[in-house]
């Protein structure tokens, strides 16, 4: 299995890749619960915020401002700078 | 016929032509690879380019001309359902992420092909792989081209076929000639005229509609359901509408044409900075695109046909030479995907089956004319093609999209994340994903009130899994071999 030699760069991938899971399950969850939290009453009881239905606000408009804030926060914070080339050894054609 | 529309998209396509020209540049003057060089740009993009090349190869014609056209029928339900696409800003390059870059580049892999015949070593992987690129990917070409010449020809006046030659040479010229690069390059110019084009309409429509409370006030007092997340006639169900985000969230992790690009950047500072570039131009471009659609209903009421919708509420609510700057948005939408898609189906028949299978030991000058003549001839072949699309063709292309998700997702993903995954499993994937989405979308459309690309996607799941798991003991010498060049032993 997985030895001390195990590619550094795999652990740091790994890492991201469940980060990008989160995100996904972050986004869709705020999506879902204020279009359907929000919207499922009918429509002459909405509230409105800023002219536009406030399940729509919320879930669309400020869903999409809170989802580039968290990827800004996440490539900032947790990301980390890797190499791509190999070091020596392996043969790579650039 | 409006002269002050038409000169803004003239420029438009003379600039494309131009920036993909000097682009070429830099593919006589390489003397690296040439197939890297001309299929995957010598994988020296950087962060703007990078997110503007996915975004734009992404968003095509539905984007600018169908979705909104819809949203102008479903009302505010519909932007909800587009909203599921932001996620493909962040996803596709966070899933695949550093570990397909280092994989990618040690495999030597130019496509995604490549890719996963340095994972999975095996003949019949390539070339169903292939095969599933070349088929799904011409016809879904095919059909944006078709779209393409439409919609000059209903911007200019000019006939079909004129107009579908006009796309064809402006198109054409740059992708053969310039590769990759040319492609990447032009994409940026097309992505950011898809951006502005579209803050451009939207104030504009806003204005125009005297105010976002006064369009919303007239929406409701029309019906509704136009403000509600239900759709106009609250058929949209929050199973269905939340089942897009497979189709056009997460599964495009499965796209080839948006994977090869996940293996074309130069370092990991370019995928951090195309990972909020991203985001933010899909999501803008789809909120607002949709939002148009919407607003556009009290200002033009009674448009029958949805794909007129975006063309006209243009030429009503901008000056002509305005409208002319925004309508060259569809325009850069749909060239940025056709470009791409050439260039992938071209780079399959030529790295993937040519000098994988029939002739390995190919002269680097052979393959380099074989590579722009294979080009021409595929874009040649499409022209033809679009001319009087075949019946055949248009059937394969409602299949393109999800079909190829299906084929291609869990191969990719599961053959970076889990060792246990082997040729087996891979092809068993492939083969229930496309047999099962042919299956259910023809005969059994929206399962459980779900897209019918779901089912197939867990079920190729669960083929993958399972006969991994089967064959095992049929593949030690694989696995080891794999674990090797991971440097896991």
């Amino acid at each position: 299995m997985s030895g001390k030699n195990k590619d550094y760069r795999f652990t740091i991938a790994n890492r991201e890749a469940l980060i990008g899971i989160t995100l996904a399950v972050i986004n869709f969850v705020w999506w879902y619960g204020f279009a359907y939290g929000l919207g499922s009453k009918p429509p002459e009881n909405y509230h409105f915020v800023l002219g536009l239905p406030a399940w729509f606000f919320y879930s669309c408009v400020v869903g999409f401002i809170l989802i580039v804030a968290l990827v800004i926060v996440v490539v900032k914070f947790f990301f980390v700078d890797v190499p791509f080339e190999e070091e020596e050894g392996r043969g790579n054609g650039s | 016929m409006n002269v002050a529309v038409i000169v803004p998209l003239l420029i438009f396509l003379v600039l494309i032509f131009l920036v993909g020209f000097i682009a070429s540049g830099s593919l006589r003057k390489s003397n690296n690879d040439f197939l890297e060089e001309y299929f995957l740009g010598g994988r020296e993009l950087g962060g703007f380019i990078l997110a503007m090349t996915m975004t734009a190869t992404y968003g095509s014609a539905s984007s600018f001309i169908g979705g909104p056209g819809v949203a102008y029928t479903e009302g505010l339900g519909w932007v909800l359902l587009a909203m599921s696409q932001v996620v493909t800003g962040y996803f596709v390059l966070m899933i695949l992420g550093k570990k397909f870059a280092i994989m990618s580049r040690r495999y030597n892999a130019v496509t995604l092909t490549d890719y996963l015949k340095g994972r999975y070593q095996s003949k019949w992987v390539v070339l169903t792989a292939a095969v599933s690129i070349i088929i799904f990917l011409f016809s879904a070409m095919a059909a944006q081209w078709v779209g393409g010449a439409r919609l000059i020809e209903s911007l200019t006046g000019l006939s079909y076929h004129t107009a579908l030659f006009l796309f064809a040479l402006s198109v054409l010229v740059y992708v053969v000639i310039g590769g990759f690069r040319a492609v990447a390059l032009t994409d940026a110019v097309q992505g950011v005229v898809m951006f502005g084009g579209t803050l451009i309409l939207l104030v504009a429509i806003i204005i125009a509609g005297g105010g976002i409370p006064a369009i919303i006030q007239e929406l409701s007092a029309e019906n509704p359901n136009l403000i509600t997340p239900f759709g106009a006639e609250g058929s949209l169900t929050p199973t269905y509408v939340s089942s897009f985000w497979i189709l056009v969230g997460v599964a495009v992790v499965g796209l080839p044409q948006v994977t090869v690009r996940a293996m074309s950047y130069k370092s990991s500072q370019a995928m951090h900075r195309a990972l909020i570039i991203g985001t933010v131009v899909v999501g803008f471009i789809m909120l607002n695109m949709h939002l148009i659609g919407v607003f556009a209903r009290p200002i033009l009421p009674g448009i029958e046909v949805g794909d007129k919708v975006m063309p006209l509420i243009a030429l009503e609510v901008l000056p002509s030479w305005l409208a002319g700057v925004v309508l060259a948005a569809p325009m850069a939408a749909i060239m940025s995907t056709v470009d791409s898609l050439l260039l992938l189906v071209s780079s399959s028949v030529v790295k993937d089956v040519y000098v994988n299978y029939i002739k390995p030991d190919a002269s680097p000058q052979r393959v380099k004319t074989l590579s722009f003549g294979v080009t021409s001839l595929l874009g040649v072949l499409v022209f033809l093609m679009a001319l009087n699309p075949p019946d055949l063709l248009i059937w394969l292309n409602l299949f393109a999209f999800g079909g190829l998700e299906a084929t291609f997702i869990w191969p990719i993903v599961m053959g970076l994340y889990w060792k246990k995954g082997n040729k087996y499993g891979a092809l068993s994937s492939m083969a229930v994903g496309v047999i099962t989405y042919i299956v259910i979308q023809q005969f059994f459309p929206t399962p459980f009130g779900m897209h019918s690309v779901v089912l197939p996607i867990i079920l190729s799941f669960a083929a993958y899994v399972i006969v991994s798991l089967a064959t095992q003991n049929m593949t030690l010498e694989e696995y080891a071999a794999q674990q090797q060049i991971e440097g896991n032993i």
